[in-house]
């Protein structure tokens, strides 16, 4: 009669890949890769049909734009590494690499605030610049929001709020990390080496 | 009764157990501890914390419906101004302003805000489960649309409300030709309601695939669910594309950006695209999950289930990825080349294709079944009709050549009229004749509903069949009076005569929802001999909705006996128990097997101010009140760090550290 | 009893029929008329495409609108409504409904394709171009010539040559706007910073109504234009008369009537031949040859010409044109300095 043997046991609340949490954040990630996808398009639309010198700087140096983007790979790859140290039992080895993550993340928004004042034209001096600061603007303002959430994670972790079996925020605060370094590549090549590719 | 303490004394059984199995018949001590779980506080605190998801919906319901009422009336006013020619009722501005927000508050504070109220109420109904995946989201939900409400019409009364049509476009609407606060309130309000219609999509998403009674596998579901789940993944795909457009055309407006400046190499285009890649997937977004009730609720009324459950199931996603792929539409006149606006054109015809399934299905259900001739079937048989002719009518603009003529006529507004209030207005009504003995214990009176009908569908159909005609004698949508000679008066005042019979008919049927809230026969659980799970508890249901969670085997868990397909049955009285709290059962994606125990938070005020921060963030940014600004962006972090602070009682965190009464135990993990 | 509640849909669609059609004889001569009356190759093949589609689209309706009410009322055998009837079957119905709907579908497919290319583009080059631009409310109209003096600029009023295909550049100085003269073809959307365009041709000699079809603000309603199409000839003669400058006899301050317009229109307007030079509003230098004032609000006699220039706001709410306070004197003379131009 019965479809299901109900004697077995079944994890309680917020377990990691089982939780609504995760599920949730997931949903999150497309539609927020949704909104980049669109803001992309913004930029292709209009660099597409316009007259003007684009970028009008000319094209733009990459050097520091790499350093930063490996910074930002890095702090992904810390971030994951804490979440597999709390699987490990290992809490101190967690508390240390968010704590790591949380400095290259703040290090990525430093030199980026920096590129900004940089740049010769601002938002409303023209459209490229109304572009470049409303996409990178957009970015940083999930940078910021991401590095609260590690902040978060990191005083989570210091109470022991978290151990090997409960984690779920961890591996949800963790996905969502990785989805804004993702979505920085995007980003990254659209605003720096795109303007290369026509002028190979 | 049933529970078992055999391993209460397990080390983890905080964060594992076998769930508790049984009965729960009404009065029994379990039911009773579950009522005490799950109903909310009483009086006003109950009232700004409680997360319930019925209330909710309730909730939801009713704005939309005032919404509807608000937009109606502006309708009656411009009818008023259009039923002769020359008419000086209203200044062009004045009319303007009506009709952008007779647009705006059909589509997006009625149309889509109703469905979520359905939705809202019967998915964890429908599903078997005690409540949405996130209550809280869903309360924040619901705030947030009703200050996005409140916020597009603050401006409404000082005669500067909206006024460039609801898709806005530019540059009439930039800095430059209007220079009030009309558009601001309009663009900031779009993008807060976008917020609440973001979070509500995640949540049904998220319940369809987590929340399901264990048994009910995907192929199961009844279409509603279907409905709103294309619906959801819709709006979380396009709901960003028009939530950038309108910050992008605020930052034009308030900040100085250049994306929709002319002058400056932008492009008013852009915004025709950004637009319109939202605004089609949203007009499938407001009719499915209609199309959906009808096609779970006619069922009932004939006797036998839908015909073709899967084709209608997959017809309705069709629907939604070609929906996708045709914005262009709306867009024929703007000088594109003509091959991409004949594959536009295509695709656009082929989206009857699908339809054609749906309505096929209907009527098949209807020539194969018993009609019952009560109030919801002849909703749910007057709106095949208007589907029928709305599509028609959507099938020539889809010809582009023919676009061009048609297109920004009253051909259009009918043709829109028939869609949004055939596919949604119709079945909405007779969903709410179907549903409200579920929302209250009580029948609503079938003469005056009877009569509802017939007055409306007489009144929809004199006031929107002529407007075709009108589009074919050339008259332009959104011009506030016309000179006689252009032959327009006939059509015209028919249609305004139409549009009060319309509206009578609404009134007829608020009516009957006022009578029968106080005097409507007792409905019982089960009124209409229905399939689906809501019918199988009490009306109006208990707080926790199912005292056990059901265990399905089949798509009419109330009907198996009589059809009879398997030997299988649905375990409905006998199934999990789950009284530690607040718990759901969660179940797998796909074949919905039990994989984790739920743990449901409670009331909570966090919502409602997280909901009032962030609007009061907006007000901020409407009148340029930075500190303002900065004092609200704390309070919403604060109220949402407070909202994620991992909480024991969700088992959001390890219970064995931070427990106090076994703080050694952490030593033997 | 209950087969005459459910003839009442019939009920109402004749009656409504027979109220309508009489009318409907009366409406066929509205001048935006496009569904019966369309006229010349850019506009011809999409009105036989609108019959077809309407025709097929009530054929349809009524096809559905029976086989919906048949299963309503059709004889049941049974009467239990306890029994429930099993889920199986009906699927053919979806199949033969869909089957036909998607092959009808696919024949209006490619005959709609056909027809857009049909329509797209002229056969032959256009004779001559054209070019419209839209203005909150009303519409320039030039037409360029390779010297400059040659150059026409009117408004609200595009004269064609009759048989000949006529290319339309399509600019907007302001909002976007839609150019429509729907008896000669579909709209076409007037973009700012876009240049568009469009062709239309007319078989026979007439006067054919536009509109702005594209909300544009508070002009929309009153934002019409006239495209008057007539023989080779008589569109060469009409061609050189605009393209001479006003020939006043006086146009020193001395004149009353030129001292007011220069203090008060100038601004705005263009004369061809005087110091006015304005380029916001119509170019007024043959303003006598028009047939209409106003972007098609008021037909051009002397009458409704002061009327506009004293209630502008009140004949065109919102219009750019303002009320002029001027002085029985005044307008007299600025009555009398425009009779002057022919």
């Amino acid at each position: 009669m019965n479809l299901f043997d109900h004697n077995r046991s079944l994890p309680i609340g917020s377990d990691a890949k089982l939780s609504t949490g995760w599920w949730g954040v997931l949903a999150l990630i497309v539609t927020e890769s949704a909104l980049f996808a669109y803001l992309l398009f913004t930029y292709f639309y209009l660099s597409a049909q316009t007259e003007q010198q684009w970028p009008p700087e000319g094209l733009p140096s990459l050097t520091m734009p790499i350093i930063n983007t490996i910074i930002l790979l890095a702090s992904s790859v810390s971030v994951w590494a804490s979440e597999h140290y709390i699987r490990l039992k290992q809490i101190r080895w967690s508390i240390g690499l968010m704590a790591l993550s949380i400095i290259l993340g703040i290090s990525f928004v430093l030199i980026q605030l920096i590129e900004w004042h940089k740049k010769p034209y601002d938002m409303t001096s023209d459209l490229y610049g109304s572009l470049y600061f409303t996409i990178t603007g957009f970015h940083m303002c999930h940078v910021v929001i991401g590095i609260v959430v590690l902040l978060l994670l990191l005083v989570w972790l210091s109470l022991g709020y978290f151990d090997d079996r409960r984690h779920a925020a961890v591996t949800i605060g963790g996905v969502y990390w990785h989805f804004v370094d993702v979505v920085w590549l995007f980003v990254f090549a659209t605003l720096y080496l795109f303007p290369y590719s026509d002028s190979v | 009764m049933a529970i078992s303490d055999k391993k209460h004394n397990l080390p983890d059984n905080r964060l594992e157990r076998v769930p508790e199995y049984g009965c729960a018949p009404t009065g029994s001590t379990v039911e009773m501890r579950l009522a005490h779980t799950w109903e909310c506080n009483p009086g006003w605190r109950g009232w700004f914390s409680t997360v319930d998801h019925k209330t909710i919906g309730i909730r939801y319901l009713i704005t939309a419906f005032i919404f509807l009422i608000i937009g109606g009336i502006e309708a009656l006013i411009m009818r008023a101004q259009l039923s002769l020619p020359d008419q000086t009722l209203l200044t062009p501005e004045q009319y303007n302003q009506l009709f952008t927000m007779h647009g705006i508050t059909m589509i997006f504070l009625y149309a889509l805000p109703i469905l979520s109220g359905f939705s809202n109420y019967l998915w964890p109904l429908l599903l078997g489960s005690r409540d949405m995946a996130f209550p809280r989201l869903n309360a924040l939900s619901y705030w947030i649309f009703l200050f996005a409400g409140v916020f597009m019409y603050a401006s409404f009364p000082l005669g500067q409300a909206p006024n460039a049509g609801w898709f806005n476009y530019v540059p009439f609407s930039g800095p430059i030709y209007n220079t009030g606060p009309n558009i601001d309130v309009f663009a900031l309000g779009m993008v807060l309601l976008g917020i609440s219609t973001t979070v509500g999509a995640v949540n049904f998403i998220v319940t369809l695939f987590k929340m399901r009674a264990p048994g009910m596998t995907i192929n199961r579901v009844p279409i509603l669910v279907w409905g709103t789940l294309t619906a959801s993944v819709a709006n979380l795909i396009t709901i960003p594309a028009v939530s950038l457009a309108f910050l992008l055309l605020w930052l034009d407006r308030q900040v100085g950006t250049q994306f929709f400046d002319v002058a400056n190499g932008g492009k008013p285009l852009l915004w025709q695209h950004l637009f319109w890649i939202f605004g089609h997937p949203w007009v499938y977004a407001i009719v499915l999950p209609a199309m959906g009730i009808v096609s779970d609720a006619l069922p009932t009324f004939c006797r036998r289930p839908l015909v073709g459950y899967t084709a209608v199931a997959l017809a309705t996603m069709a629907t939604m990825m070609f929906g996708f792929v045709v914005w262009v539409h709306h867009m024929f006149a703007t000088g594109l080349p003509t091959i991409s606006l004949s594959i536009f054109g295509a695709a656009s015809m082929a989206i009857s294709i699908p339809s054609a399934v749906a309505v096929f299905a209907w009527i098949a259900t209807i020539w194969l079944g018993r009609p019952v001739f009560k109030t919801p079937f002849l909703f749910f048989a007057g709106f095949v009709i208007l589907f029928v002719i709305g599509g028609l009518s959507g099938v020539m603009v889809a010809a582009v050549s023919l676009n061009w003529q048609l297109n920004e006529t009253y051909f259009v507004v009918a043709h829109l009229h028939y869609v949004l209030l055939g596919i949604n207005v119709f079945p909405v009504i007779g969903g709410i004749y179907y549903w409200f003995p579920k929302f209250t214990g009580r029948m609503m009176n079938e003469k005056l509903g009877k009569w509802s009908f017939w007055v409306m569908f007489i009144g929809f159909n004199a006031a929107f069949f002529p407007m075709h005609i009108a589009g074919l004698l050339g008259m332009p949508r959104r011009i506030y009076t016309y000179s006689s000679h252009m032959g327009w008066d006939t059509v015209n005042m028919i249609t305004s005569i139409g549009s009060f019979i319309f509206a009578i008919g609404i009134l007829i049927f608020l009516v009957n929802v006022m009578i029968s809230l106080k005097r409507g026969v007792l409905a019982g659980s089960n009124p209409w001999d229905a399939a689906t799970l809501e019918w199988s508890i009490s009306s109006p249901p208990p707080a926790y909705n199912f005292a056990v969670i059901p265990i399905i085997a089949s798509r009419h868990p109330l009907w198996e006996n009589r059809l009879n397909e398997s030997s299988e049955r649905s375990s409905l009285s006998e199934g999990y128990l789950l009284t530690a709290g607040h718990e759901t059962i969660g179940t797998s994606p796909i074949d919905a097997k039990p994989q984790v125990i739920l743990k449901m938070p409670g009331d909570s005020y966090i919502p409602f101010f997280v909901g009032l921060f962030v609007s009061l963030l907006f007000v901020g940014l409407l009148f340029h009140w930075w500190s303002f600004i900065g004092v609200m962006t704390a309070a919403c972090c604060i109220t949402l760090i407070l909202w994620m602070w991992p909480q024991k009682s969700l088992a959001q965190r390890t219970v064995f550290n931070a427990d106090h009464s076994s703080q050694n135990n952490s030593e033997k993990i | 009893m209950k087969h005459n509640l459910y003839m009442t849909p019939f009920l109402v669609i004749s009656i409504t029929a027979i109220v309508v059609l009489p009318n409907a004889v009366q409406a066929s001569e509205a001048p935006l008329n496009y569904f019966l009356h369309s006229y010349g190759p850019a506009a011809k093949p999409t009105m036989y495409l609108g019959w077809v589609l309407a025709g097929l689209s009530v054929i349809i309706c009524i096809v559905i609108s029976l086989l919906l009410l048949t299963a309503i009322i059709r004889k049941r055998s049974r009467s239990d409504p306890y029994s429930i009837d099993r889920e199986g079957g009906g699927l053919l119905w979806i199949y033969i409904g869909t089957g036909i709907s998607t092959i009808i579908l696919f024949g209006l497919v490619i005959y709609s394709s056909m027809i857009l290319n049909q329509v797209a583009k002229p056969t032959q080059t256009p004779a001559l171009t054209v070019t419209v631009t839209g203005y909150d409310w009303w519409w320039k109209v030039e037409y360029e010539h390779d010297d400059p003096t040659q150059h026409i600029i009117t408004a609200n009023e595009l004269h064609i040559p009759v048989g000949l295909p006529v290319l339309i550049k399509l600019k907007s100085a302001d909002v976007i706007h839609a150019f429509w003269v729907p008896k000669l073809a579909g709209k076409t959307q007037m973009i700012p910073g876009l240049v568009n365009q469009q062709w239309i041709q007319a078989d026979m000699s007439g006067i054919y109504a536009g509109q702005c079809v594209q909300f544009c603000g508070a002009g929309h309603a009153h934002m019409g234009l006239e495209v008057i199409a007539k023989s080779p000839q008589e569109f060469e003669d009409w061609q050189n008369t605009q393209r001479k400058t006003a020939m006043l006899s006086f146009k020193t301050f001395e004149d009353p009537g030129y001292k007011v317009f220069m203090d008060q229109c100038a601004g705005c307007h263009t004369i061809r031949g005087t110091e006015a030079a304005g380029k916001h509003a119509p170019d007024l230098t043959h303003l006598n040859s028009r047939r209409k004032i106003a972007a098609g609000l008021l037909a051009n006699t002397p009458d409704h010409l002061k009327k506009w220039i004293m209630n502008a706001q009140e004949l065109k709410p919102g219009s750019r044109m303002p009320s002029f306070a001027l002085s029985n004197h005044e307008i007299a003379a600025l009555m009398l300095f425009l009779s002057n131009l022919d």
